[in-house]
């Protein structure tokens, strides 16, 4: 296989080069940093490439796997998304608040990756703050969609998604709150996983909403994706809501046979809001899956309206308070003029933030404030309740669920400027799943218009393996996953 | 300002640092007196996608504290955020605990001059330290240091029951030993680690209804928590009197000019949106774990004041002093432990009399006192048993007092033995009644008091080894009997 | 439901925010979008529904009473915007 082909193939297929020698991580990063190089000026998938950083890195990788060749993962590259902090890489979440922090401390995520070898190609393209389904809120501009540049590739990891759906690396980190793996794995043609709230410690990753959010991957393949999630699985002493479940990897018995799998397919989700073309591909996947021997369900979601509102009460309420810390006193960035402490803290944060950040901070101060706290906050959370239990009972029936990811594909950039709350209502099939801190992924199921659509499996709680099993089996017998964008099959190598 | 006419009305919240190595959410060190941010981690400072996580040590005080002041402990309680922006806060917001603290309820006896009271407690919270301000040699700006954020505290919250000054002090005073009594908290108020706020209000006397309150801030000293509410009462007197209305604020107390000022904040009441803290659960406390906790705990001072009354028959008073700290508890009962045949009165007071008054002349701790327990109570035995007499154990603890030495070593080196054969006490006094005859006369005659002339000049000839009683016994008759 | 001007004002305050007019104005109408989805949440009945704040852990993870941090100072304060004697330096605190 040539150099090309190998960059293409993804994690796996790497990593048994590197075993075989055939390559090395240093010929291998130099490759993926020349395609970026092409790349970027158009798709603007990454904040921050320091090709000498990486370089370096991958030359200690090959030293790791010289001294231990049971490293079987060092040297394989990876986009880390800019929300994990790494210790001397410039870390912004996307936001001009941090356009100059270098992390002091590397973050779990970070730290567990570097531990295996892992090279990072450079720092993903995000949402500030993770607050977006578009990357089109990023202070560093915004990231087109590879399949087709006049659109978005989804967010908040949309660089993330966009640099492993346009072969700049074979895979990526991300972090997903209301569907930011998710979403943007759908709309750039590539899986993507959330796992379970608690799976991956959240220490070092900077927070928007710490009930919601966790860290989850991109990468070319369910296999990939099993393989990595391991890596950075496991409970942080660091993390007080990271759980220690060693007895569920991620990665077991991917081969599978997933005959007699039930499938739930909630009834709320295939309506009206739900785009024809999108609809189609969705069900032609699920009927993928019922040839290979699974059961389809009907289940029943009726909380499903109630995510949205509730999410959009949690999520800022928690954002706002996380991010008062961003002051301009010990780190970020600082106004230049201001007379005394009240001018410093209101023009830093007025400077520092862009406008969706700001309208999130307004509205979680709002919900939380005196006399609107019980309304709002209080009642979001027992609504949260309501939605977890929903899927409770509908694990009963079934063993996994597939519906679809987003009501459409990927829309042309600047759609919603003018009514950015609109673009709220695209998140329903995701943000449900937040809210339960359910375990989720998306695959490639296929194409409407030209632009990719994908297919979201949603497990029981801790089941990460089951959903990965389903999924495997899916790409064992499509091949959806393999398709690549046109526009960047030139890049070179 | 005719003060009868009003009542006063006290409540007190008290911040114990707890006496644990690392701080509450963090790893760092909470060790005293470091060089500015040396002891601030990047938890402590707030750095992006850092995450707090509690300190086992700080909970397990909780809950002493708990058992301690028979509260009860929650099974389970809620970390909630406090939201406000100040430079000695880094996150924005202090991790505490707001709806459900872990322990609730629970109460303190206090003694003053009108007798025994009870006060209840609301509660008591953990919760998380801010950092330092520091406004000298800084132009116009303010140094921060954050050493002290994320200092483990425990805020402790009385009812409003106080009705007095000397009522606050006494509490302030007995929550502070017995915070100390159990370990939790170094009460060490130069340095910070026991700091009371007084909320203080005034309503005419028989008003159901509280009067507006003003809350006054980082008392710490007991002579400043007395001195600022005293000033606070006639400021809120005089204020009503006046015909003003007292408006509800925080205050500062200025020692220099011995008044309460009011903070000057900028804008209205805060709105701390108090919220669970998402990252993190809720802090579960089993059955199991609080009786653990229970099996370790000293005996409390209440219990032994009232042990010693009833089972060692000592007196409220002498039970009082003995139960004040937890150092004269142990002193006493180690020396009852090495005192074999000393009665528990005994002991009492040489601890309470003899003991103390040389600890107070050398300006001394109880736990630096230059006669331990095993020595005191070598002396005691020999009191006890008649090898020596009182006067001569007054000598003898002096003795060890300054040099050290053990009793019976001491009373053999020294000679000190009491002179109890009646042979040679008889010797001494024939020679005396011999020598002064005109005074065995006056005495025969009814001068009652020339019998201590005898006695003096007994002791005298015998350096004051003469058994007391022995020579009393033996004088009143060869005087009497002529 | 209407989000009003001073509505803005006020949450802009207590979140430290300073806003442009333009700002206020354009926040004010995606606020009260916000809201209006909040408003949603009212019709259901939530009676005896226990809040989930946390979807993980349902008992908090305590840490041994151990000192595990090392003085970092210079390299925390290497990114600090004033510093000065190794304190932070902000504008004077008034009290």
């Amino acid at each position: 296989m040539n150099l090309s082909d190998l960059l293409n193939q993804g994690v796996t297929a790497l990593s048994a080069a590197l075993g075989r020698r055939e390559v090395s991580a240093v010929e291998i990063a130099t490759a993926y940093l020349d395609r970026i190089e092409q790349a970027q000026p158009e798709l603007n998938a990454f904040i921050t490439v320091d090709r000498e950083h990486t370089l370096r890195d991958a030359l200690t990788a090959d030293s790791m796997r010289a001294a231990s060749p049971t490293q079987s993962l060092a040297g394989i590259p990876i986009a880390q998304k800019d929300v994990f902090c790494a210790k001397g890489w410039r870390t912004t979440a996307g936001s001009h608040m941090l356009e100059n922090f270098i992390a002091p401390y590397d973050s779990a995520v970070v730290q567990q990756l570097n531990k295996q070898g892992f090279v990072t190609l450079g720092r993903a393209n995000m949402d500030e703050f993770a607050m977006g389904s578009s990357n089109e809120n990023s202070y560093f501009g915004p990231v087109k969609n590879p399949w087709d540049l006049g659109r978005v590739p989804g967010g908040s990891s949309g660089g993330s998604a966009a640099a492993v759906a346009a072969g700049l690396a074979p895979a990526a980190t991300g972090t997903d709150t209301g569907g930011s793996i998710r979403q943007p794995a759908a709309w750039c043609g590539i899986s993507g996983i959330k796992p379970t709230y608690g799976r991956v410690s959240r220490f070092g990753m900077i927070a928007y909403a710490s009930s919601l959010d966790q860290a989850g991957m991109f990468a070319r393949s369910a296999q990939d994706l099993a393989i990595l999630m391991d890596v950075i699985s496991g409970h942080d002493p660091r993390d007080a809501t990271s759980v220690d479940r060693k007895d569920s990897p991620c990665a077991k018995e991917l081969d599978k046979d997933i005959r007699g799998l039930r499938v739930g397919i909630p009834k709320q989700w295939f309506g009206e809001g739900l785009s024809a073309g999108v609809k189609v591909v969705v069900e032609s996947a699920i009927q993928e899956l019922v040839m290979m021997g699974c059961e389809c369900v009907e289940i029943d979601l009726p909380m499903s309206e109630q995510a949205i509102p509730a999410y959009y009460v949690i999520a800022p309420a928690e954002a706002s308070s996380n991010l008062s810390r961003f002051d301009g006193v010990r780190f970020g960035h600082r106004a230049a003029q201001y007379k005394d402490l009240a001018e410093l803290y209101e023009r830093s944060r007025g400077e520092g933030f862009g406008p969706e950040v700001k309208r999130r901070i307004l509205m979680g101060s709002y919900v939380l404030s005196h006399g609107y706290y019980d309304a709002y906050y209080l009642q979001a959370q027992r609504v949260r309740r309501l939605i977890a239990n929903d899927f409770e009972r509908a694990f009963t029936l079934c063993d996994v669920i597939a519906g679809p990811v987003a009501p459409t594909t990927a829309f042309p950039l600047g759609s919603f400027g003018a009514d950015p709350v609109q673009m709220y209502l695209a998140d329903l099939y995701t943000i449900p799943v937040n809210l339960a801190g359910l375990p989720a992924l998306s695959i490639p199921a296929g194409f409407d218009a030209g632009m990719p659509v994908g297919l979201q499996l949603i497990g029981p709680w801790w089941q990460e393996a089951r959903l990965l099993q389903t999924a495997h089996a899916f790409q064992t017998t499509t091949d959806w996953h393999t398709k690549r964008p046109a526009l960047y099959s030139g890049l070179k190598p | 300002m005719t003060r009868a006419n009003w009542e006063v009305v006290i409540g007190l919240e008290t911040h114990a640092q707890l006496s644990t190595q690392s701080k509450i959410f963090s790893g760092a060190s909470v060790a005293f007196g470091a060089e500015p941010n040396t002891q601030a981690c990047a938890v402590d400072l707030g750095l992006p996608g850092v995450l707090p996580v509690p300190n086992h040590a700080a909970v397990e005080r909780a809950i002493r504290f708990g058992l301690a002041v028979g509260a009860h402990i929650a099974p389970v309680s809620i970390f909630a955020r406090k939201n406000y922006f100040y430079p000695d806060l880094p996150k924005g917001y202090q991790i505490s605990q707001m709806e459900i603290p872990v322990v609730q309820g629970g109460s303190l006896r206090i003694q003053t001059k009108a007798g025994e009271k009870i006060v209840n407690l609301t509660r008591a919270h953990l919760e998380e330290d801010a950092g330092k301000s520091l406004h000298e040699d800084f132009q116009g700006q303010s140094g921060i240091d954050l050493n002290r954020a994320g200092t483990p505290l425990l805020e402790i919250v009385t009812e409003p029951e106080m009705r007095s000054s000397e009522e606050a002090v006494a509490y302030a005073r007995a929550l502070h030993a017995l915070v100390r009594w159990i370990e939790i908290c170094d009460g060490n108020m130069q340095e910070g680690s026991f700091r009371c706020d007084a909320n203080v209000s005034v309503r005419p006397v028989g008003q159901k209804e509280f009067g507006t309150r003003c809350e006054i801030k980082n008392l710490n000293s007991f002579r400043f928590l007395e001195r600022a509410i005293e000033f606070e009462i006639k400021r809120q007197i005089e204020l009503i009197e006046e015909g003003g209305q007292v408006v509800q604020e925080t205050r500062l107390f200025d020692p220099d000019r011995d008044e309460t000022r009011s903070m000057r904040s900028k804008e209205d009441a805060h709105d701390y949106r108090y919220f669970p803290d998402p990252d993190l659960p809720p802090l579960c406390i089993s059955e199991e774990w609080i009786a653990e906790v229970a099996s370790g705990m000293p005996e409390l001072p209440e219990a032994r004041r009232q042990r010693y009354m009833n089972e060692l028959g000592l007196t409220e008073y002498d039970a009082g002093l003995l139960t004040a700290t937890r150092e004269a508890g142990e002193y006493f009962e180690a020396l009852r432990g090495a005192a074999k045949g000393a009665d528990a009165k005994l002991c009492a007071n040489w601890v309470n009399g003899e003991l103390s008054a040389a600890i107070n002349r050398a300006g001394l701790e109880l736990a630096d006192a230059k006669v331990n327990p095993t020595q005191l109570a070598g002396l005691l035995v020999r009191l006890t048993d008649g090898t020596i007499s009182g006067k001569i154990a007054k000598e003898l603890f002096e003795i060890m007092w300054s040099e050290g030495g053990e009793a019976d070593a001491l009373i053999e080196s020294r000679g000190l033995q009491q002179i109890s054969d009646t042979g040679a006490l008889e010797g001494v006094l024939k020679e005396l009644i011999a020598k002064h005859p005109e005074q065995v006369e006056e005495y025969r005659g009814g001068k009652e008091k020339v019998f201590g002339f005898f006695v003096g000049q007994a002791m005298k000839a015998t350096q004051g080894k003469a058994n007391p009683a022995q020579l009393n016994a033996l004088l009143k008759a060869l005087l009497l009997g002529g | 439901m209407r989000f009003t001007e001073e509505d803005v004002r006020r949450v802009a305050r207590l979140s430290r925010l300073a806003l442009e007019p333009k700002e206020i104005e354009g926040f004010q109408q995606d606020l009260s979008q916000i809201l209006d989805l909040a408003q949603k949440l009212q019709a259901i009945d939530t009676t005896n529904v226990e809040p989930l704040a946390h979807p993980g852990s349902s008992s908090v993870f305590l840490r041994p009473d151990v000192v595990t941090e090392t003085d970092q100072r210079e390299a925390f304060q290497a990114v600090a915007p004033e510093v000065d004697r190794g304190l932070y330096l902000v504008p004077r605190v008034v009290e």
